[in-house]
């Protein structure tokens, strides 16, 4: 049976690729990282082994593992934290690089995304990083390439490498066992995501893989960038309107920037969006002492965060980054089969 | 003096309320008589053995009548042309298609028309034709109507785009009644759908694409309602709207509330917003990628209602080829649309003869005898003698699958590659031609 085939027996026997915990990622070559939902929890508990143990390992060693492989990153979008430390994992585990973006390659000239990623793939690339504007684009260059792909952000789609690298600073952060998760390891913990979650696929990694491991997502913010359809991510996610109330119940907070990018002509009042949802030493005072700052930056300081908040003792923004690189190297030694 | 016989089959034609076991002949190209079985046995003696159709345990009914497929022919035949989509049509069991203006350039003049519907391009069956109602489609200004009605337009349409303009589409609505055809709107309020890729709703959220609110299709079938209250009662004409690709329950629900209010309204459905919701995108599937997109299930059900209480009178395919290269793209990027006709039949059996009850003889009359009537076809969509012989054999139990593969159309952009189809097309007739035979 052919791969559509498969699918269309899917539909007619009307299951959805909602049905499950994680849906069927059968299409794609082993080790891509596409969507969070393409994870089992086991799966989320393997990555987060793999990261602790490439990190326990000494320089040298960790720069055998992946040696004399071939990595590509292609990217079609801006990017600093995600393309850095993508690049600085591979690097640190002994794997040639090569970067391709669309400002100063054939993509200029009218290559498709099949071809582009066809041609890394003669070129030698055993995994491509793909960044994208396209929400699925991930998914299709899996399809046409064979090859493992990471998500390294598709539209508005995922990130998923961007919430296991969350989900690692919150383990840290509350002083978990960073190693391993189950289904209950985050019992009793509320996630507040806050802002601009219409166009952001942190959100959506985030709040369809933190209830998964027994968190409570709180989604937080103005209608026009957090639709009621927010909901149907799935179990374990709610919608508050109010911040204060949201920030109240919340052991982490996670904010995110207005994409102004992405907007699409609508008009947002700047002003009354920072007066209802701005995390400022204000709001953040009026919490428990504990609450975890968090967010996946680009911040824009004084508008969805205020500098202080952003380099205060609550804040774990750069954490963050740094468990960015522990993640992207247990991804990358996952991606192309290796034992380590 | 050709002649064929169809002996042994259920005769099923609504237009004549006829459900019943008939023998038909057919002499050049008409239907020369319909008798009860045995009835035909003194002239069968004098037809050659290949003339005479078996059609013991099949359905004979009128052939089918698609009133929107994309040929691609002026402009896209890497896309499809006139002979390898109504080839498709043949096989699907449709014996007329009319062929959207969308093509390249636009179907908007005589010459265009003309050229088109010329024998030359090699119609498999019959094949009629919409002009754009306005130059271009661009929406600014109406073709001329009464030349084209003249040179064999069935209706206008600026189908792919709507007509979105009021004064624009009273202009075409009101030239329309004069000419006795219908003005067939893509009903979508573009400014509502901007970077739009699929339905709005939960499955576009998870997926980060752009929704397209059913208020797009309601507001455009509310206005073009609207429009046919006022021109009725100022201009004391009757202009028909067909409304196309209907996939709303909020634009059903007007549709329904109109034609109780006596005004000329009609529409259609696609199998493909009968058979599938907008989860069958899954993960990013551009085959299930149209406009207007799939839609949620309780859409889907109301469309299913509006099929079976008769607000909707006619199944319409809107076959769309595409290469694979137009498909193969990011979801966004990807060209609208799926081939439709040789599923068509398989999928209205199905999902509302099998699963809805719905009577063979009523999905026969959407798919033949309504059509035929939207457009003003008289000798078509019917099996009276004298009409023309349009003829589709099919065995209704026959279950089986869809195989891109086998597909007669240039194109492979479909959902339904592999999916279950009931009832099977053994031979298409078109004008007393024999137009398709399935391998035994």
């Amino acid at each position: 049976m052919t791969e559509r085939a498969k699918r269309a027996a899917m539909r007619e026997a009307g299951a959805g690729l909602l049905s499950g915990t994680t849906a069927d990622c059968s299409a794609y070559a082993a080790g891509s990282l596409l969507s969070v939902e393409h994870l089992s929890v086991a799966d989320v508990a393997g990555i987060l082994a793999m990261t602790a143990r490439l990190e326990a390992m000494a320089a040298a060693e960790r720069a055998r593992v992946l040696a004399g492989r071939t990595i590509a990153l292609l990217f079609y979008e801006s990017s600093t934290r995600t393309r850095t430390s993508f690049e600085l994992a591979a690097k640190s585990l002994g794997a040639t690089t090569t970067l391709v973006s669309d400002k100063s390659s054939s993509i200029e000239k009218g290559e498709s995304l099949k071809d582009t990623g066809l041609t890394l793939r003669a070129l030698g690339a055993e995994a491509i990083i793909l960044r994208h504007p396209s929400s699925g684009a991930a998914s299709l260059l899996a399809r046409v390439t064979g090859l493992p792909v990471l998500n390294a952000g598709d539209g508005m789609h995922q990130h998923p490498s961007q919430a296991l690298l969350d989900l690692r600073t919150i383990l840290l952060r509350l002083g978990r066992d960073a190693s391993t998760v189950d289904a209950k390891t985050l019992d009793g913990i509320t996630v507040a995501i806050t802002g601009d979650i219409l166009h952001s696929r942190v959100a959506r990694s985030d709040a369809m893989l933190l209830p998964r491991l027994g968190a409570r997502v709180v989604l937080c913010g103005p209608p026009e960038l957090l639709p009621e359809s927010a909901l149907g991510l799935g179990p374990g996610i709610e919608i508050e309107r109010d911040f204060d109330r949201a920030l109240a119940r919340a052991d982490v907070v996670m904010m995110l920037r207005i994409q102004k990018e992405r907007l699409a002509g609508f008009d947002l009042d700047l002003a009354e969006f920072i007066e209802r949802y701005q995390l400022n030493a204000v709001r953040l005072a009026a919490t428990v002492a504990k609450t975890i700052v968090m967010h996946p930056g680009p911040i824009i300081r004084g508008l969805e965060i205020t500098g202080e908040v952003a380099d205060g003792v609550q804040s774990a923004i750069e954490e963050q980054v740094s468990q960015g690189l522990a993640i992207r190297r247990a991804v990358l030694v996952r991606a192309l089969g290796v034992k380590a | 003096m050709s002649e064929l016989l169809i002996l042994g089959g259920r005769l099923v034609d609504p237009a004549s309320e006829t459900d019943a076991p008939r023998d038909v002949l057919v002499r050049d190209g008409r239907i020369a008589a319909v008798e009860l079985p045995g009835g035909l046995t003194g002239v069968a003696g004098s037809i050659a053995k290949e003339n005479q159709i078996d059609a013991t345990g099949c359905v004979v009914a009128p052939g089918l009548i698609d009133i929107h497929v994309h040929l691609r022919e002026p402009g896209q035949t890497y896309k499809e042309t006139i002979a390898t989509g109504t080839a498709a049509a043949a096989a699907g069991g449709f014996t007329t298609v009319v062929a959207m203006p969308n093509t390249t350039p636009v179907n908007d003049s005589v010459k265009s028309l003309r050229w088109m519907l010329d024998a030359a391009r090699g119609p498999v069956v019959k094949l009629l034709a919409m002009p754009a109602a306005t130059f271009g489609s661009l929406g600014q200004e109406i073709t001329d109507f009464h030349e084209l009605v003249r040179a064999g337009a069935v209706g206008f349409t600026d189908d792919g785009k709507p007509v979105l303009e009021d004064e624009v589409m009273r202009a075409a609505l009101v030239a329309a009644a004069g000419l006795g055809v219908p003005v067939s709107q893509h009903a979508e309020d573009t400014r509502l759908t901007g970077g739009c890729c699929m339905n709005a709703g939960r499955m576009a959220f998870r997926l980060g694409l752009r929704g397209m609110p059913v208020e797009a299709e309601a507001c455009i079938v509310e206005r073009d309602l609207r429009l046919l209250r006022e021109i009725e009662q100022a201009e004391r004409v009757r202009p028909h709207l067909h409304v196309q690709h209907v996939s709303t329950a909020r634009a059903l629900h007007e549709i329904r509330r109109a034609k109780a209010a006596g005004l000329h309204v009609t529409c259609e459905a696609a199998p493909h917003h009968f058979t599938l919701t907008d989860e069958a995108i899954g993960d990013y599937d551009t085959n299930a990628k149209m406009n207007p997109p799939l839609r949620a299930e309780a859409d889907r059900h109301a469309l299913i209602e509006g099929l079976l209480d008769g607000t909707v009178e006619c199944i319409a395919t809107d076959h769309a080829p595409h290469a694979s290269h137009e498909k193969e793209v990011e979801f966004e990027r990807a060209a609208n649309g799926i081939t439709g006709l040789e599923t068509a039949l398989g999928l209205a059996l199905r999902v509302l003869h099998r699963e809805h009850g719905m009577e063979l003889t009523r999905v026969i009359a959407l798919m033949s005898t309504r059509p035929a009537e939207v457009i003003g076809l008289k000798q078509r969509g019917n099996l009276r003698v004298g009409s023309w012989a349009d003829v589709v054999v099919f065995d209704a139990a026959a279950e089986w699958k869809f195989a891109v593969g086998e597909s007669r159309s240039k194109s492979r952009n479909t959902p339904f590659d592999g999916a279950a189809m009931l009832g099977r097309v053994r031979v298409t007739i078109c004008e007393g031609r024999v137009v398709y035979r399935a391998a035994r």
